[in-house]
């Protein structure tokens, strides 16, 4: 050290974060297996120590939640496993072309919702009246249309007044839920319940309910996928998404492309909550989403936008829910232990994309002589 | 690379690690049979109407010596039906309970399924005209309750004319309901006439907040009421928020879902709520010994389901406990009816018939005559309550159907 550096009066900051770009990918996903290990041995040390249980059997616990007695060939529980991945996923995917064109759709539980409306209200005011085949056509078109509306209004406010997209699709979701209470206040009488409509249901295929919904949910992957990566609309996504100057320098009508694409996003939410109506509850209320296309906004990120990634990513999450939520019933513990130890998960994967993405630099005395 | 050597190491100091906080679990009771009881709950200890049913199911199947398994947070959609398998198939129970109303058709579903295993719920109405054999509703005769806790508020009433506090024509009292429902109606009419028998020049007004836990509207609910010139509060909603607007204010409160007293010692007077317990006992031995159960099962005082808190004397008129028990031996004899006729009128007539709406249906059909001998027979038909009418001196503020 020289006697210049001493009497600089600028002292360099503890600490810098630099943008990297040269990790090669086999070393992100590395990073990312690892740190999804680390996550799932520190919940099972945590649940361990509040549940008093041994260690291994946490994740006893977590597995028999999940899978329940898989290996004694009972696959109800795999089937209703695979059932909450596929409608997370699907609204994670609906999510996706709007993030990727950096408009901030928050609005999917309330998209999925008026999705979810428009099926019961063809499974109550046409079930009767139609043979079986059209009604469900007519349920899934309606459905569509009805996701796909709400998802458009807050794309043309954006487009012809560059209204924040982020609090417009929040209100939507308040003015859906509050439809949906008046639609049940309604049908459910006195009673504040709807009961399950035989109607319009999907059917069940090899014994179980869900096999419908799972094939939607596998279909609307791949289609998600080769839509982004292959087509021309999935590119003027991406430019949209990087400059929108430049997509207009290139020719691109912008406006066109915010309200296109939230057509789709509104209407793969409206698929959603067609899974969750005709195709699970055949009922609806106001929880029917349930907080999910919130959770669906992470996995879009956490998915780097990529479909196949998400299918991942909301395997795992969905793991852990259902494996914790066990874990706190077998303990007697409340959802307030579930919801922490997911949130931890969730934490240290949004933490190591920070640290996949940037490194972090210390003051050194090599960089104080520079 | 090196990084990651280090990454690996801690994933392995933190295995190691986690060796060493494995505990031994064998303290759980020897159960007495083999029997496992499966319970689905709509919320989980956080909130005061499932903790009430938490703690009994906890307090029945320790003192019957039998297992138990719980679903909390179970949504009041086909989730309750995925539970029930899960309870039946993963765990091998073989009687199931769930304790919302929205859980009820779902349950009735799974009970299709698996006829062997015997089905239980709270609150539901549909259990009488199901024709599923496995599956009962149960509930209780709260508004005996009710009537209990409301003679005490009439006898506070008097104490407060007699001291001058207030003229007969301002006995008013409030109360803060949570849905314009029959189990929300049925409850603040046998509330009203309870203080009615003692306090003849009494009248209620009445207002909604839309939910069954909304701590801010049922204090804000609470104090307009207090505004209103309601000299007494009650409620039918499950948090804090009504009795301690009423402590604030200084406003005597008959509170529900246990003893409010330990946050609002100078004006709780009593309460009075639903103990499951006796129900899980005799749902768990009929299951033991192969018995049926009822279709229907109405808790009563009788069979210790509806019980009430220890009188708060600072609070209460004096008197009040030895009142509260004559009254109850009245209503245990039968020489009081709380739905008697001779003591309440609809736009100033005395009813001698009406239909509820017993049977579930879509239309919501009133289909059963539930009045007989001048007495309206509340939970005789079906064990949820069906007493759904505005009887005069009850003036209701707004309504809300949720």
């Amino acid at each position: 050290m020289t006697k210049s550096a001493e009497i600089k009066t600028h002292r360099e900051p503890f600490f810098h974060v630099v943008k990297r770009d040269d990790m090669p990918t086999y070393m992100a996903w590395l990073i990312r297996v690892i740190t999804i290990a680390v996550a799932f041995i520190i919940v099972g040390i945590l649940s361990s120590v509040v549940t008093g249980k041994p260690f291994i059997e946490t994740y006893d616990i977590m597995f028999q939640g999940v899978f329940g007695r898989i290996f004694e060939g009972r696959t109800t529980m795999l089937w209703k496993y695979l059932q909450e991945i596929a409608v997370l996923l699907v609204l994670a995917l609906a999510l996706t072309p709007a993030f990727k064109m950096k408009f901030w759709n928050c609005g999917a539980e309330g998209q999925a919702l008026m999705g979810g409306l428009a099926s019961i209200v063809c499974m109550i005011e046409l079930g009767d009246k139609l043979p079986y085949p059209v009604l469900v056509a007519v349920i899934a078109v309606t459905s569509i249309l009805a996701g796909a509306v709400w998802g458009v209004i807050p794309a043309l406010f954006k487009a012809w007044f560059n209204t924040n997209e982020t609090l417009f699709t929040l209100m939507m979701n308040y003015i859906a839920t509050q439809i949906i209470k008046y639609y049940v206040y309604i049908k459910g009488g006195g009673s504040n319940v709807i009961n399950p409509v035989s109607y319009g249901n999907f059917p069940a295929v090899g014994m179980n309910d869900y096999f419908v919904n799972i094939m939607i949910a596998i279909f609307a992957t791949v289609l998600m996928f080769v839509y982004l990566k292959y087509s021309k609309q999935g590119y003027e996504i991406s430019v949209v998404g990087e400059s929108q100057n430049t997509a207009r320098y290139i020719g691109i009508n912008v406006k066109k492309v915010i309200i296109r694409t939230m057509l789709i996003s509104g209407a793969v939410c409206g698929v959603a909550g067609m899974m969750l109506v005709a195709g699970k509850d055949h009922s609806i209320n106001q929880n029917t989403v349930g907080g999910q296309g919130f959770t669906a906004i992470l996995m879009s990120w956490l998915g780097q936008f990529n479909p196949f990634i998400m299918v991942f990513m909301t395997a795992i999450v969905v793991f852990l829910r259902i494996g914790v939520a066990k874990v706190a019933d077998a303990s007697y513990l409340n959802s307030s232990f579930s919801e922490i130890m997911v949130g931890i998960v969730i934490l240290m994967l949004v933490g190591c994309e920070f640290f996949i993405n940037y490194s972090i630099k210390f003051r050194s005395k090599k960089e104080a002589n520079l | 690379m090196k990084k990651i050597i280090a990454l690996v190491l801690a994933a392995l100091m933190l295995f190691s690690f986690a060796g060493c906080g494995s505990n031994d679990t064998s303290s759980d009771a020897p159960a007495k049979s083999d029997l496992k009881v499966g319970f689905i709950f709509l919320h989980d200890d956080q909130s005061t109407y499932d903790k009430n049913f938490m703690d009994a199911a906890k307090a029945a199947c320790e003192e019957m010596g039998v297992k138990y398994v719980q679903k909390t947070q179970i949504p009041e959609s086909k989730d309750c039906y995925d539970a029930a398998v899960e309870l039946i198939e993963v765990e091998g129970c073989e009687v199931i309970f769930a304790d919302s109303f929205g859980h009820e058709s779902f349950l009735i579903d799974a009970a299709k399924k698996y006829p062997d295993v015997e089905f239980c719920h709270a609150t539901g109405t549909q259990a009488h005209t199901a024709g599923v054999e496995n599956f009962h509703n149960a509930f209780a005769s709260i508004y005996e309750g009710r009537y209990l806790a409301g003679v005490a508020a009439g006898m506070k009433l008097n104490e407060m004319i007699e001291a001058g506090e207030i003229t007969e024509d301002k006995a008013k009292m409030g109360y803060v309901g949570a849905f314009t429902f029959a189990e929300v109606i049925s409850g603040y009419t046998s509330f009203y006439l309870g203080a009615k028998s003692v306090c003849p020049s009494v009248t209620m007004d009445v207002k909604f907040t839309g939910s069954w836990y909304d701590e801010q509207a049922e204090k804000e609910a609470a104090q307009a009421l207090i505004n209103g010139g309601c000299v007494l509060i009650s409620q039918h909603a499950d948090s804090m928020g009504a009795p301690t607007a009423c402590e604030k204010a200084n406003v005597p409160n008959v509170s529900y879902n246990g003893s409010t007293v330990a946050a609002c010692p100078n004006t709780f007077i009593v309460s009075s709520r639903i103990d499951w317990t006796p129900y899980f006992k005799y749902m768990i031995e009929c299951v033991m010994d192969g018995k049926e159960i009822d279709t229907d099962w109405t808790g009563t005082i009788e069979t210790g389901s509806v019980v009430l808190t220890d009188v708060n004397e600072k609070a209460a008129a004096a008197g009040t406990a030895d009142k509260i028990a004559e009254v109850k031996a009245k209503l245990l004899d039968g020489s009081i009816k709380v739905f008697d006729t001779a003591n309440w009128t609809e736009k100033g007539v005395k009813l001698d018939s009406y239909k509820a709406d017993v049977d579930t249906d879509e239309a919501f059909e009133k289909d059963t005559e539930v009045i007989e001998d001048g007495v309206f027979y509340e939970s005789k038909h079906r064990s949820a309550p069906y007493f759904d009418i505005q009887i005069d001196g009850i003036t209701l503020l707004d309504t809300n159907f949720g």
